[in-house]
């Protein structure tokens, strides 16, 4: 089968334009760095399938990530290259496609984001940029699907023309003799995206972007949260499935194991869906009626950040203290995408330059960064007790990242490498991507939380019966109650937190814990074992040794913080 | 002539040199920041943080210590 690879600068639309040819959804983003992994499709090529790869963005041949290697292994196993460009920015773009040539591998260009070529006074001559070339140019809106036809029926006039491999000094030179060719720049007026896009990167004006942008973020995550779940969720769950579980609770006996399973417990007739854990009740109601919701939030919210080009501006702002915890500003990104899941926080810090910030990067990420699951739990349980004791569970957690990021710092081997980014313009989030992106991390979510959510209630209820968990329970107890201040039988939601953590917290619910040590509880299950899929992708990015110092780290921390809290509270 | 840190927000220039390692050089020749070419810098972060600057219509930013030792050569203001 012919493998076709889309390959190009970072942040030029690779993966708008493997949507469109592939009908695959993949992951769309105003920053560079969005795709780090490969994506793989398929698109009919006259009578013929091929394969098509998006390949993570890259600059050169030369990797300087992790990302960027990728992108280089996949280079030797693809027929022809589809190079994606940028119009605005021809000159830096070609470098890649002159090191592309030199190899020899056919090619077809798609000179994408054409439409801004107009306002940007950019002007581009593609008749002499094809001779130049040798091979195909296409212009390109991947976002809207202008010349996506086009582009589809060049790809087998794909073309390899002889272009002799050549030095640094050598290409760019070439690249001049190109630009000089084919390129008229007019000067164009500043428009008010461009002075928005300079504000944001001054301190003053800056600084007050980002606190407007971040406060902002919070209370519409809040506001659609909380709104889903007062005005659709809980309605749904009381008023239809109620009586569909307490109907079936009668016909099964009202108790026994079996009952006790399916429904869970029900106290004096009063159903109540995070305490019972019964598959049917807290095994649905805790990732349908708690946790989607703030997954719903928070994602919409971050799809909109993401496409309107301001992270990598927050990463400017954010570089000064970054560098205190051994990381550079773009570290900021895997962090924000933490908030809401862990695992692919950690595969996003292969944008980063060094195996050392990765690994701080990564533990910072699993001890301190709650996942959105978590964060909705805690809203809705520790929230319960009044919004202070909210505060005090995100003050400790911020602190806690603050500290050991400057601890790792000073104690992990190596130095930090600097910030080198390219800022994209601020472009209006183009909607269909934002919903694509919702409903591809929404249903990422739905698919994998809700089979493991059965399967921990599931354990959780045969453990219970076998007696384990008071075996654990009276083994820990110096710790979870000397050292922690909570019931001995808190160790069990510490145990399933390895599974999930929004379940696990919903295990401290029916414990009768004063706010104190709900606060205690839910910032020790925060930071204590991530939870298991976390444990297997920093495995397979960090390697054992560190992940085992991941986790070393990851148990002082939260005995100690826990211990803290314990006292001050 | 002067570093990219020590120029005035709003100010053109040309690079002249790039001091620091290979691995330094090869960073910023990816992003198409090489001696002779334009760039201009849009602004500096407080307490050393980083310098930005438009090159070839794209904005770039740059960390303090790597903009401390890309050397430039102001141009001329008329």
């Amino acid at each position: 089968m012919t493998r076709i690879l889309l390959m190009g600068n970072p942040n030029v639309g690779k993966s708008a334009l493997f949507s469109r040819l592939t009908g695959v959804q993949a992951i769309v983003s105003n920053y560079p760095g969005t795709t780090i992994s490969y994506t793989r499709g398929h698109m009919k090529l006259g009578e013929e399938i091929a394969e098509v790869i998006d390949v993570p963005g890259t600059y050169t041949l030369e990797p300087t990530s992790e990302a960027e290697e990728i992108a280089l292994r996949l280079l030797d196993s693809g027929d022809i290259v589809i190079n994606v460009a940028n119009a605005i920015n021809l000159e830096r773009n070609l470098y890649l496609t002159l090191q592309l040539l030199e190899r020899g591998i056919p090619m077809v260009m798609a000179l994408n984001l054409w439409d801004d070529t107009r306002h940007r006074g950019v002007d581009i001559d593609l008749e002499k940029l094809r001779e130049l070339l040798g091979v195909p140019v296409i212009p390109t809106v991947a976002v809207t699907g202008e010349g996506i036809k086009e582009l589809v029926e060049n790809i087998p006039r794909a073309t390899s023309p002889h272009h002799p491999p050549g030095t640094r000094d050598q290409r760019w030179a070439t690249i001049g003799k190109i630009i000089e060719q084919v390129q008229r720049i007019s000067h164009r007026h500043h428009t008010w995206r461009e002075r928005l896009a300079d504000a944001s990167v001054k301190p003053l004006s800056g600084g007050l972007i980002a606190l407007a942008i971040l406060a902002g973020s919070f209370f519409i995550i809040r506001f659609i949260g909380e709104g889903l779940i007062n005005y659709v969720l809980d309605p749904l769950f009381n008023t239809l499935w109620s009586p569909v579980v307490l109907k079936l609770s009668q016909l099964m006996g009202g108790g026994g194991f079996l009952h006790d399973l399916v429904i869970g417990k029900i106290i004096g007739g009063e159903l109540n869906f995070v305490e019972s854990f019964g598959l049917l009740t807290s095994g649905l109601y805790v990732p349908l009626g708690v946790v989607l919701p703030y997954i719903v939030a928070f994602y919409l919210v971050l799809g909109i950040l993401e496409d309107t080009g301001y992270l990598p501006r927050l990463a400017v702002l954010m570089d000064t203290i970054m560098h205190r915890l051994g990381l550079h500003g773009y570290a900021i990104i895997p962090n924000l995408l933490g908030l809401g899941c862990n695992v692919p926080a950690i595969l996003a810090t292969r944008i980063l330059e060094s195996k050392r910030e990765r690994f701080i990067a990564a533990t910072l990420i699993s001890i301190a960064v709650p996942c959105a699951a978590l964060q909705a739990m805690i809203f809705g349980l520790v929230g319960a007790r009044g919004l202070g004791y909210v505060a005090i569970v995100y003050g400790t957690l911020f602190i806690v990242w603050i500290i050991l990021g400057i601890i790792l710092n000073h104690t992990v081997k190596g130095f930090s490498p600097e910030l080198l980014i390219e800022i994209p313009p601020y472009r209006l989030p183009p909607w269909r991507t934002v919903a694509q992106k919702l409903w591809i991390r929404t249903y990422g979510f739905l698919a994998e939380a809700i089979p493991i959510i059965l399967g921990a209630i599931l354990v959780i209820n045969v453990l219970y019966i076998l007696g384990v968990f008071d075996a654990i329970a009276n083994f820990t107890a110096p710790v979870v109650t000397g050292l922690l201040g909570l019931p001995k039988e808190a160790v069990t939601a510490l145990v399933i937190g390895f599974l999930r953590k929004d379940v696990a917290l919903g295990m401290l619910a029916p414990l009768a814990l004063t706010s104190g040590q709900l606060v205690v509880g839910s910032v020790v299950l925060a930071m204590l074992f991530p939870c298991i899929a976390t444990f297997v992708v920093m495995f397979r990015e960090l390697g054992w040794v560190n992940m085992l110092k991941a986790v070393g780290v990851m148990i002082v921390a939260a005995l100690v913080t826990g211990g803290i809290l314990n006292l001050i509270l | 002539m002067i570093t990219l840190a020590q120029l005035k927000s709003g100010q053109s220039s040309t690079v002249v040199d790039i001091q620091g390692g290979r691995r330094m050089a090869d960073r910023l020749n990816a992003l198409g920041i090489i001696p002779g070419k334009k760039i201009t810098k849009t602004s500096a972060m407080l307490m050393r943080g980083p310098v930005t600057i438009n090159v070839d219509r794209v904005e770039v930013a740059i960390g303090f210590g790597m903009a401390n030792k890309v050397i430039v050569r102001p141009d001329r203001v008329p």
